[in-house]
């Protein structure tokens, strides 16, 4: 068998390699690959996990709190309260799982950002691709949910539709700023802390389960300033067809700057790795 | 013309950066070419050129530069200062244009371990933009080429090493790159895998491709490269094709002399005359000598009875040793 012949003519299209960022699709691609290998695993985590949430919590916890002295929470059943705060948590542990334990494999056990980086990708390239494909399976799990929940009557409102988009903006909050976090690891024992401290307090404190009104003063702005704060409360007015334009987009634009500087600092980070 | 004078003259002209010889031009060209890491230069302004074609050599021990050489060349590391060009292009601008161009057969192996193997190209060749029918033909026959053709669909972590890394070569040819970098490609092989690593590469070759190699193994710079250099420090201390270096570096041939004594540096003066150098090491002595034969008579009668005696050519790895020292540097 002689080596292989250079094929006839360039396969290869080098025009659109000058715009950093250009060939993000092409490292998309790769993780795109990479999950027709490992989504059933993944089906559990991103698409049982929030039906039991909804399940035990919405309609089994939620009977007890209908019937409950002080009456229903934001006078609505507790499944339709609790299901569009469970939607938004979902996005936030899908992007926040998709962007610790990969992220760190790109670098330290497969390599593929390596592999990647000797290629005509660049480091933006390969930061947007990773971010987009996280995005999509945000995508995925948000609209099965809904769907799902939709179906099981946890959401009656058609604007419920527009909670997935702020579902995706939600995971795209959490997915840069926890992917710039893990690309400056040594190793991933600090994951265990930032779903400890960081993923676990906000899932169980910011406004998933009951309105953060019922938390302590002091701990209300600490709430405030959480992104997943802001996706839960936009999804939960447009689920219960609540919401007003004026501090729809105010949630739109404070999880859009969690995404826009958790993008810089995820560039910066992979660069800092990277580039040396 | 001498050939030690023709040896100097060569190993002149790569100090210096001449043009390359054939008028064609360099593909790779460096000058003053400078890798700091902080307080660390790795690499301390060196210059080369690799014309179209060649194989070309970086040997040095651990640490000399090597590595950052071949990863500042892999349009990967921006240099520090000094001046790089690759195919004609300014890696500092077109760094994505040249890697476009080029193959990467990185030291340690990044190729995906829960992917097929013939997932594996197919989803490199799509990093080069290759359209999913070229990268699919491509990927058959470079499974072909790398012998690894009835593993396609297994996956990739159960391989030997020597498919894992046939597989990398095969992954890095698969956009037919005018340049092939490769670094320290058989380490850690076994001798029937290197063998036939370096068969493929013989091959690719052949057919004009163009070979960077890094290597600690002076058997592979000796089979694969027409022309190297040893660096040290971060600098080159040597340059040339491996015969000429040979021939400056070290003499035609080496007697090894053992004797049944730990203190061999005692030996050194009784065959005062008999070398051009003498080497005493911790286990035996090295002549380095013209005629390894007549050498091994003048010690015997001199009265000298060595355990063992062994005449050789001098390889390599005398000159390695030479210019870079024998203590171990981590």
């Amino acid at each position: 068998m002689p080596a292989p012949a250079p094929a006839a003519g360039r396969t290869i299209s080098p025009s659109r390699a000058a715009r950093p960022g250009g060939l993000a699709g092409r490292a998309l691609e790769f993780w795109l690959t990479s999950y027709r290998r490992t989504w059933r695993g993944s089906v559990v985590s991103g698409f049982a996990a929030p039906l039991l949430y909804l399940g035990a919590l919405g309609f089994g916890l939620g009977s007890l709190v209908d019937q409950g002295g002080a009456g229903r929470v934001a006078g609505v059943s507790y499944a339709v309260y609790v299901a569009p705060g469970v939607l938004a948590a979902n996005a936030m542990q899908t992007a926040v799982s998709e962007t610790t334990y990969p992220v760190m494999g790109a670098i330290k056990w497969n390599r593929q950002y390596y592999a990647m980086l000797a290629t005509p990708l660049g480091v933006l390239d390969i930061l947007l691709g990773h971010l987009g494909f996280v995005l999509l399976r945000v995508l995925g799990v948000s609209a099965a949910f809904v769907a799902v929940g939709a179906l099981l009557g946890a959401f009656t409102s058609p604007w419920a539709v527009l909670a997935v988009p702020v579902a995706v903006l939600c995971g795209g909050a959490h997915a840069a700023p926890v992917l710039a976090f893990s690309a400056r690891q040594e190793s991933d024992s600090a994951f265990a802390m930032l779903f400890r401290f960081g993923l676990i307090p906000m899932f169980l404190f910011a406004g998933t389960f009951f309105p953060i009104s019922q938390l302590p003063a002091v701990l209300q702005p600490v709430a405030r300033v959480t992104p997943l704060w802001h996706a839960t409360s936009l999804c939960r007015e447009l689920s219960l067809g609540t919401a007003s334009p004026l501090v729809g987009i105010g949630h739109v634009v404070y999880l859009s700057a969690w995404f826009a500087v958790g993008t810089w600092l995820a560039a910066r980070a992979l660069r800092w790795r990277l580039v040396k | 013309m001498s050939r030690d004078h023709q040896g100097a003259v060569e190993a002149a002209e790569i100090q210096a950066g001449g043009p390359a010889a054939g008028g064609s031009p360099a593909l790779i060209r460096c000058r003053a070419l400078t890798k700091r890491f902080g307080d660390l230069v790795a690499v301390d302004g060196i210059d080369v050129d690799v014309r179209r074609g060649e194989a070309f050599g970086f040997l040095g021990p651990n640490g000399a530069g090597k590595s950052s050489t071949m990863r500042m060349i892999g349009c990967v590391s921006p240099p520090t200062s000094g001046e790089l060009s690759i195919l004609g292009m300014d890696p500092r601008v077109d760094g994505s244009l040249i890697r476009a161009r080029l193959g990467v057969v990185p030291q340690r192996d990044t190729l995906d371990e829960e992917l097929t193997v013939a997932e594996n190209l197919i989803v490199y060749g799509r990093y080069f933009g290759m359209s999913r029918a070229a990268v699919r033909a491509k990927a058959a026959e470079l499974l072909e080429f790398a012998q690894l053709s009835e593993r396609a669909d297994s996956k990739v972590e159960p391989l030997s090493g020597g498919m894992k890394r046939r597989l990398t070569i095969a992954r890095a040819l698969v956009n037919d790159p005018e340049i092939l970098l490769l670094d320290e490609p058989t380490t850690g092989l076994d001798p029937q895998a290197r063998h036939l690593l370096w068969d493929r590469l013989f091959r690719l070759k052949r057919q004009g491709v163009t070979l960077v190699l890094t290597t600690h193994y002076m058997d592979e710079a000796e089979q694969l490269c027409d022309r190297l250099v040893v660096m040290d420090g971060g600098r080159i201390v040597a340059a040339g094709s491996p015969r000429s270096l040979i021939e400056q570096y070290s003499s035609r041939e080496v007697l090894e002399l053992r004797f049944p004594e730990d203190d061999h540096a005692r030996y050194a003066g009784r065959i005062d005359g008999l070398a051009q150098r003498v080497e005493a090491l911790p286990d035996r002595l090295l002549l380095y000598v013209e005629d390894g034969e007549a050498a091994a008579e003048a010690v015997h009668a001199r009265g000298l009875r060595p355990l063992s005696v062994l005449a050789r050519r001098s390889t390599l790895e005398d000159v390695f040793l030479r210019l870079t020292g024998r203590s171990l540097v981590d």
